[in-house]
This record gives C-alpha cells, sequence and structure tokens, in this order.
C-alpha cells in the first residue's frame, strides 16, 4: 500500500482537500499510479480533464476508489498539447473518460482502440479531436460505426426515436438473422451542458441542475451535489437530516426497483407483474410525495440538510403505506420467481462476467449481478450509511434473471432499511445554514443511486467558486457493459436486456 | 338465406368484439379496468378518418398489400361454416382453396413489409414466414383428420362431420387436433407466447413490427383483417371443440356467438398467465403443434 500513498492522496468520500495537497505527477507516475492500484483491486471513479492556468494545457485529475479500505485516492498530472497516452488498452474502464477527455478538451489519448465522441458537441477549448471543420454542424449519432462484412450479415438500426415513450437513444446491431454479433450505442441526444452550467458555482441553479442530472436519480445527485457545498463550507448536518436523506434514497430506490421488475415483466409479454409494479411504484412515489411533495423528491435535499421536516403521524402513515407496499411487492414479485415461461426468458439470456465487469468498471446492480460486491453504501458509506449498514446484495450468475433478483433483494433490504429509520428518527432540527464555500479545495461525493455510483466531483478555485464541476452518472460505466451483455445474443432480448440495464441516457448525456 | 345473411353479417361486425373480449379478461387478470369493450370498433372508425403518410420508397405492392390481405381473409370467411350452419360458398376441394386464401394473405403482408425496405420490416417478414412454414402443415394435417373422418371434401362437410355426430372413438384424434388448432390460432393471430399484440418493442414483434410503416385508412384495414382472421380461426377450433347444437335456428347461433367469445376469454386468460417464448422456441412450440395434427392422423390410418 505504501507504493500508491506516495502517488496519490487519500481522503474519504465527503471530505475535502487542500488542492496543493494533490501531488502533480510526470504522466509515467500518473498512469503508473492508476495502473498499480487498478492491479490492487480498486476502481476508477471518475477521469478527467480541469483547464490549467497555463493557456492550452490542461490537468488530468483521476480518482481512485479503494472498496476494501473505504478510501478514495486522487492524483493528477499535466497535459500539454492535443494528445496523451491512452490508458485504455491496460486498462479497459477509462475508455469512456478518455473519449469524454478527447470531446471536452481537444486531446487525443493516442492509441485508444475506440476514439468516437462520446455526446457530440464542440469541445470547451476551441481544439477538435477529430479536426472536425468549425462550420460544419456535430450531429449526434453521426459518426463510422462498426460494421461486419459478409452478405448474410445485415444492420439493424434503432432509434434515436423510438415506438414507446422512452428517451432518445440509437443503437447499431450487426446481425446474422436473429444472431447479434455487435451492437454500438451512441448517445449524446440529450446533451445539455450540466457541466458547464455547473462551472462557476455555486449559485441559486446548481442544486436544480444537479437534481435534474437524472430525473429518476434525483435524491442521489442532489445529495452528492449537497455533500460537495458541505464539505467546502465545512458544515455539519444534523442526525435528523441524514436519516432523512436516506429514508429519501431509498424509497428512490423502491420505486425504480419496483417499476423495473414490473418493465421487465412487461417486456417478457407477463402481466400481471407487470400491472401490479406499475401500481406500486406509484404507491412509493407517493410515499416520496408525502415526505417532500414531489413525488420524484424534488425540492426534498438542499445543502445544509433537508428542507421538509416530518411529524409522528406522517412517520406512522409513511410506515403503514411501507408495510402495504411491501406485502403487495412480495406477491407480484415472488409470481415472477414461480412462473417458468418468465423464467424461461430471463435465465441465461444477456449474461456479463464478472471478469468482464470488472474490466469494464461496472457499478450498481449491475455489477453486483455479476457477482462484484461494490455498494457505494458498503464501500465509501456518507451520512446515515456510516451508522446503519445495508447489507451488499450480490449474484453469481450476470444475466437478466440475476440482475432482476438484485433489485428483488434490494427491494427487501431498503425495506427494513426505512422502517428501522423511520421507527427511531433522531431529534433535532432538519437543516443547518451553510457558510461560504472554501477556496482552492478538491471535493469527491459518492452516492449509492439505485443505478449504481453517482460520482460528483468539485475543485474550487482561488475566489470559492466552481473551476470544475464533474459529474459521473452510473449509466456512464455502465452503457457499455450492455453493448458486452448482447453479444451472440438473439436480437429480439435486446429489449429485456436493455431493461434489466435499464440505464440512463441523460445521466450520460449531461 | 336467412342462415348466409346472418353468417355475413357476424363475419363482418362480430369480428373487433374478439380483440375487446380478451383485453377486457386481460385487464381484469392485471386488477386493471381496461379499454371500452367497443374499443376497437372505435380505433377502426378513427383510422378510417384519417390521412396517409406513404413512404417515399415504397411501391403500389406496400398498398395494396393490407386490400389484398383483407379480400383473401373475407373470402377464406365466407368459405368458413359458423357454428350449426353451412358456409355460403361452399364446393369439393374447398379447404385447399381455403389454405392457398390464407397463404396468399400472408404472401401480400410479407410482401407490403418488404417493400418499404426496412430492416425491422424485413426481420418481421422473415420471422412469419419461418414460422408460418409450421403452423400451415399443421392446419393441413387437422384438415386431413377431419376429411378423413367426415369422409367430406368440403370444409362445410368436414367440420360438420358425418351425419349424426362425431362417435366416442374418434375423440382421441380430435382432442389432439383442437390441441394442436388451439396453439396454430394463438400463432397464426400473433399473440402470446408467440408474439406480443401490445408491446412497443419492434426488435421482439413479429406481424406487427411488418405493418409498422401502414397508417390511416391502411392500418385499419390491416386491423380488421388481423380481427377477421382471428374469428375465422376461433370459428375453425370450435366446431372440433364444441360441436353442440340444439336444431333451433336462432339458439344456435346465439350458442355459436357465446363460444366464440368463449374462445376470446381463454385467449385473455393465456395472454394474463403466460410469458412470450424466447424467439428461437416459438418453432418447438409449432412443431408440438404439427406433432399434434399429425398423431391425430396417424390414429386415423393405422
Amino acid at each position: 500500500m505504501s507504493l500508491e500513498s506516495a502517488q496519490t492522496t487519500a481522503f474519504t468520500n465527503g471530505r475535502s482537500i487542500e488542492l496543493g495537497a494533490i501531488p502533480t505527477l510526470e504522466f509515467d507516475g500518473f498512469e503508473d499510479a492508476i495502473l498499480d492500484a487498478v492491479a490492487l483491486g480498486q476502481r476508477v471513479a471518475a477521469l478527467f480533464a480541469a483547464p490549467s492556468a497555463r493557456p492550452g494545457g490542461a490537468l488530468l485529475y483521476v480518482v481512485l476508489a479503494d472498496d476494501r479500505e473505504n478510501r478514495l485516492g486522487v492524483t493528477r498530472t499535466k497535459i500539454d498539447g492535443d494528445s496523451f497516452p491512452s490508458l485504455t488498452p491496460q486498462c479497459p474502464q477509462v475508455h469512456m473518460f478518455e473519449r469524454e477527455i478527447a470531446e471536452q478538451f481537444g486531446s487525443s489519448p493516442t492509441g485508444h482502440p475506440w476514439l468516437k465522441p462520446v455526446r457530440y458537441h464542440r469541445s470547451w477549448t476551441g481544439r477538435d479531436a477529430w479536426q472536425r471543420p468549425a462550420h460544419e454542424a456535430i450531429l449526434a449519432g453521426v459518426t463510422d460505426f462498426y460494421r461486419v462484412g459478409g452478405d448474410e450479415v445485415h444492420e439493424v438500426a434503432v432509434g434515436p426515436v423510438h415506438a414507446g415513450v422512452i428517451e432518445p437513444g440509437h443503437f447499431r446491431f450487426q446481425c446474422h438473422g436473429e444472431q447479434v454479433f455487435h451492437l454500438e450505442i451512441a448517445l449524446g441526444y440529450q446533451h445539455r451542458g450540466v457541466e458547464q452550467a455547473m462551472a462557476g458555482g455555486p449559485h441559486a441553479r446548481s442544486i436544480h441542475y444537479a437534481e435534474t442530472v437524472a430525473g429518476d436519480t434525483t435524491i442521489a445527485h442532489a445529495t452528492a451535489y449537497c455533500q460537495i457545498v458541505e464539505a467546502l463550507a465545512r458544515c455539519q448536518k444534523t442526525a435528523r437530516a441524514q436519516t432523512l436523506r436516506g429514508v429519501a434514497l431509498e424509497l428512490e430506490r423502491l420505486a425504480n426497483h419496483v417499476g423495473d421488475l414490473g418493465a421487465l415483466a412487461g417486456d417478457v409479454g407477463f402481466l400481471p407483474t407487470a400491472s401490479y409494479c406499475g401500481r406500486i411504484r406509484g404507491d412509493f412515489l407517493n410515499m416520496t410525495a408525502l415526505l417532500c411533495g414531489s413525488r420524484f423528491g424534488r425540492g426534498m435535499v438542499r445543502p445544509g440538510g433537508v428542507v421538509f421536516d416530518v411529524d409522528d403521524a406522517r412517520v406512522a402513515e409513511l410506515l403503514r403505506r411501507l408495510d402495504a407496499a411491501e406485502r403487495d411487492t412480495a406477491v407480484a414479485v415472488n409470481l415472477l420467481w414461480d412462473t417458468p415461461s418468465v423464467m424461461a426468458r430471463f435465465e441465461d439470456i444477456g449474461p456479463l462476467p464478472r471478469q468482464v465487469a470488472m474490466d469494464l468498471g461496472m457499478v450498481g446492480p449491475a455489477a453486483r449481478a455479476s457477482g462484484l460486491a461494490r455498494d457505494v453504501r458498503h464501500d465509501q458509506p456518507s451520512g446515515i450509511f456510516r451508522f446503519a449498514h445495508i447489507p451488499v446484495s450480490t449474484y453469481d450468475a450476470g444475466d437478466v434473471f440475476a440482475r432482476a433478483y438484485i433489485r428483488w433483494l434490494e427491494i427487501q433490504q431498503s425495506t427494513a432499511f426505512i422502517r428501522d429509520q423511520l421507527s427511531a428518527i433522531p431529534a433535532g432540527e432538519v437543516r443547518v445554514p451553510v457558510g461560504p464555500v472554501a477556496p482552492n479545495k478538491l471535493v469527491v461525493a459518492l452516492n449509492e443511486g439505485w443505478r449504481g455510483e453517482v460520482c460528483h466531483v468539485a475543485i474550487t478555485d482561488a475566489e470559492g467558486r466552481f473551476g470544475r464541476y464533474k459529474i459521473v452518472d452510473p449509466s456512464f460505466h455502465n452503457w457499455t457493459g450492455l453493448a458486452y451483455a448482447l453479444r451472440n445474443q438473439q436480437i429480439s432480448d435486446f429489449p429485456v436486456c436493455n431493461k434489466s440495464f435499464n440505464l440512463s441516457y441523460c445521466g450520460h448525456d449531461l | 338465406m336467412t342462415a348466409n345473411l346472418i353468417h355475413v353479417l357476424l363475419l363482418l361486425v362480430m369480428p373487433p368484439l374478439l380483440a375487446g373480449v380478451i383485453n377486457k379478461t386481460k385487464a381484469w387478470f392485471g386488477g386493471r379496468v381496461g379499454p371500452p369493450l367497443l374499443q376497437s370498433y372505435y380505433d377502426l372508425i378513427k383510422l378510417a378518418r384519417k390521412s396517409m403518410v406513404l413512404s417515399t420508397t415504397t411501391t403500389w405492392v406496400f398498398r395494396a398489400g393490407p386490400v389484398v390481405t383483407l379480400a383473401a381473409v373475407l373470402m377464406a370467411g365466407l368459405l368458413m361454416p359458423l357454428g350449426a350452419f353451412d358456409a355460403p360458398i361452399r364446393f369439393s376441394g374447398d379447404p385447399i382453396f381455403f389454405a392457398y386464401l390464407l397463404g396468399l394473405a400472408r404472401f401480400f403482408t410479407t410482401t407490403a413489409a418488404l417493400d418499404t425496405g426496412s430492416a425491422f420490416e424485413g426481420m418481421g417478414a422473415a420471422r412469419e414466414v419461418t414460422f408460418a412454414s409450421l403452423s400451415e402443415p399443421a392446419v393441413f394435417f387437422a384438415l386431413l383428420v377431419l376429411a378423413r373422418l367426415s369422409g367430406s371434401l368440403t370444409l362445410t362437410g368436414m367440420l360438420h362431420g358425418p351425419m349424426g355426430g362425431f362417435s366416442a372413438a374418434t375423440a382421441a384424434p380430435l382432442i389432439l387436433v383442437a390441441i394442436g388448432l388451439f396453439v396454430v390460432l394463438l400463432a397464426e393471430n400473433c399473440r402470446i407466447p408467440v408474439d406480443d399484440p401490445n408491446t412497443h418493442l419492434e426488435l421482439t414483434m413479429i406481424h406487427e413490427v411488418m405493418v409498422l410503416d401502414h397508417s390511416g385508412p391502411l392500418l385499419g384495414v390491416i386491423l380488421y383483417g388481423a380481427a377477421l382472421k382471428l374469428f375465422i380461426f376461433g370459428a375453425l377450433l370450435l366446431h372440433v371443440l364444441a360441436p353442440f347444437q340444439t336444431g333451433v335456428a336462432w339458439a344456435d347461433w346465439l350458442v355459436f356467438c357465446a363460444e366464440m367469445l368463449a374462445v376470446a376469454v381463454a385467449i385473455g386468460v393465456v395472454e394474463s398467465i403466460m410469458a412470450r417464448l424466447l424467439m428461437r422456441r416459438v418453432p418447438y412450440l409449432l412443431t408440438g403443434a404439427l406433432l399434434f395434427c399429425g398423431f391425430g392422423f396417424l390414429l386415423l390410418v393405422r
């Protein structure tokens, strides 16, 4: 362990460190720091560029998560000019981060095997990694797709406009009859420029940007943002506020997991669970509304705590509804496992082997379904999760069934957690005032959203403003996993595979 | 004459009601209210009043597809006796005509799909004809069994059976044929477990994906044709499954309508209690149907 401590600065989730305390390594040292850490079983939680003082230059930051030691490590290097050596060949999990750096800063990772745009926007620096002319519009999904040759191979293009009311994304399949050889996913249709909008903050709009990074992950992203601000302002939240945040986060998980199980049932045409889970998802959303007036938790979490307190009557009502929803969920979901025709559609479909999940840096239920015990609530706990532990649910099959079953396990864990927390809420205020933000700091806030690790990184400048605000939605890690899981599968199984991951388009597109 | 008029009237008017009954049954299982019983009629009226969007890559085949399909299915409906009554059109060898009319309908539906040049529609057409190559022989075996049992070569004669009705000795092949025909009915009418009529997921569709590019009145024609086809297969199945007759004309018509609605309920129940099959397992199911009908025939020729 001494090896990495020389190269990286260790800290924990939700704590700020001085920018000056972060070593600036030569690129070789930076590369070694990442490769050594990954070899020791650590993950790359974020790899991003930030503008440096020198015009045209940039600083590369990496945030490494040491899940066994419950620690984070950060280090950085300078890159000059328009290229840097790619780490992807040795460390595949950084491949999307490097593409993102190329797109945002116009610095090409040389040797990257799959250097394509991520979100199809102009770079922030004026340099372009693909030398696209400035007068030509950059359109999402317009790129050279990987193609398989041969007379019997055909190409199927799905999206960005879909038959259902879902988010836009483009899926390009190379098929041999019904068999998928290769799937390439092109996103970026929902790019709104959240990271740029966050820069220069915190301002009045910042929390709203955070809440809408991905609408179904409002609580997790808002909490991560608030942890950043609170760490920078050295603000001490009350235990009551932390408990309520935890309850809101788990309610968000419950609503989405139940909705996903219903949608999985709907995709294989199994109506009872599809109908009931659709309704029960609404019950959980309404419980969030009972907490804060918004079914999706908007306006609940704010820097300093939460906005809405609960009284005893409300807690009693929440517990009553939780019991009812728990009973209904058990009936509706167990019907899935007891119906052979459903199990035939889930088992052995879209497998993602453990090693591949590890190489790709998968997070959340998708990683846990492939046997990786990765859960921020356990590995990098913050807030209430430092005191109340939720067991990590894992499964080893990595198929659609495993991803569905993980959700059912987590539904049970989250329900028990909420019941425990609501039964014994600490007394006190729910919100404390937040002071000004400290200058020249770096903070990392990690949160286990229902889809996986939500990572926010903020770097403040000398005036106490966000010089760089980096957001990593779990979907950013996991989309590649979906593409991999489709290999050699039936194309007709794509929808159910896709639903078993249920990734966010807007969370990826930012 | 009256029977012929009622036949034509039922054939034209009743089919969309079946979809309503199926949807109500499914809604009941799901604890929902569901769409109105007559929703399919409203949809057809709505579609008839809409304008059409025609892709510039399509030719007359695309427009002819739904019309030819509907005409062929209507014609097939006139060959199919309903309940205790004879079909309006009947001649020796009409089962072959019946099968080929349905084949023609399928040919034009798939050709119209291929005419769009869309990868989706091509995929759907490939699936449709692949599965049809298994379900059509099943129907032929079923017709062989019935022809052998009744000694007749008209659909009316075959389905009404020999004078005095079928004997108990013929129950075994008839049961096998009934099972086979029910599976074929589900497959041919894109119901679960073969296809999901409600899905919005193009990649999983069979029939729906072939008609994605049709809109307005042409889509209405397709939906109406699909409902007719379900009605005809239902009528075929009822002859084997429940050949009850009262001898009183009005009562026989009532029995037929009630039985037809019961078939719709049965389809709704199947759709409510099981998931779709994996696409690559659908041929196993259809092969099963083929074997049921085939063994029914073997029992007779032993």
